[in-house]
């Protein structure tokens, strides 16, 4: 009960501070709880359906798909695969770290985990949804076409970097990720 | 309309993964409502700063540091973008009314594209995963990229 509260803090402070605002300074108090009321109906008449749409693909998505397409000689059909599951999946970047782990463990290779991770903070498809809906479609288009070919580079860059770390003899690039978790 | 579209295809969607398989799709409603629940503190928190923020920062201020792309402007959003914690689901409603209070787009986009690719909060976990090496090189590439995106985006989208 008390972390629940604890969890509401930020808003009943809020709650305190608009209704002193209304008795102090009745116009920018109408204001602030107008425009707030404002976007949390348009919120709450959006967010239930993609909540249910990413629970959907939640329960759908087929990571074991991933697991078999992402090796160490999986190319482009890698990266694909890597990119469409990670657009389908749900919850923030942090979550999505030990799926990357996991993908790591089944041999994935790293260019795809990173890409996999980027992917999954990025361009997500519930997320994309809420982008357009309050942003406009050519901001969120814009920022997905620069987005992509950027998380790509950076997840071959990152295995060449890691890679050329490690010790001649071996070839392993995820050698230390094992080690770690 | 927008919206309307989005009920009824969600609905379609929600009937047919009822008929072929009840139990996943229980499962996934489980899955909505325990997300709707963890997100709600965190979404009328938001929502409540974005009213007061409306309300009581002048037009002026939002414009004069965010609104010209001046370095510094794009530099503190950037930073507030790359140590912020809030879910994405709530950072486009934020952003959308930065926009609103005179903010341009360049600095609405640095702060969007760092907030989903820099997390200096989560970096120790981060480390924790994939060791400090790989955690430095995807923040400091990330951040390099956030910032890149959003420079073009404040160019194209004029």
């Amino acid at each position: 009960m008390k972390g629940h509260l604890k969890k509401y803090s930020l808003f009943m402070l809020i709650v305190v501070i608009d209704l002193i605002l209304r008795w102090r300074v009745p116009t920018a108090g109408s204001t602030a709880v107008s425009s707030s009321i404002d976007y949390l109906v348009e919120m709450l008449l959006f967010i239930p359906p993609i909540f249910v749409l990413v629970g959907l693909l939640d329960v759908w998505a087929p990571r074991k798909i991933v697991e078999k397409h992402v090796g160490p000689d999986s190319g482009a059909k890698g990266v694909v695969i890597s990119i469409l599951v990670a657009t389908a999946a749900a919850g923030p970047l942090y979550a999505g770290f030990p799926v990357a782990i996991a993908l790591l463990k089944k041999g994935c290779r790293l260019a795809n985990a990173v890409i996999f991770l980027g992917t999954w903070a990025t361009i997500k498809i519930p997320m994309l949804m809420m982008e357009i809906k309050f942003m406009g479609l050519s901001f969120a288009l814009t920022r997905l076409i620069l987005t992509v070919p950027v998380v790509i580079l950076i997840g071959y860059l990152i295995e060449k970097i890691v890679e050329a770390g490690k010790d001649l003899g071996s070839r392993n690039p995820h050698r230390e990720v094992e080690n770690i978790s | 309309m927008f919206n309307v579209i989005l009920f009824i295809m969600t609905l379609a969607v929600l009937i047919y993964s009822f008929k072929k398989d009840r139990q996943k799709t229980r499962q996934a409603l489980k899955i909505a409502y325990n997300s709707f629940r963890n997100i709600l503190p965190s979404m009328l928190g938001i929502i409540g700063l974005i009213g007061l923020m409306l309300a009581l920062v002048p037009r002026e201020t939002i414009e004069g540091l965010f609104g010209n792309n001046s370095p510094a402007g794009i530099l503190i959003i950037s930073a507030a973008g790359s140590v912020m914690l809030i879910p994405a689901f709530i950072a486009f409603p934020l952003a959308a009314s930065l926009l609103q209070a005179g903010a341009s787009i360049m600095a609405v986009s640095s702060f969007i594209t760092t907030l989903l690719m820099v997390g200096v909060l989560t970096a120790p976990m981060e480390i924790q995963y994939f060791g400090k090496k790989f955690t430095i090189l995807r923040n400091v590439f990330s951040l390099a990229a956030a910032l890149g995106i959003a420079v073009i985006m404040g160019v194209v989208l004029q």
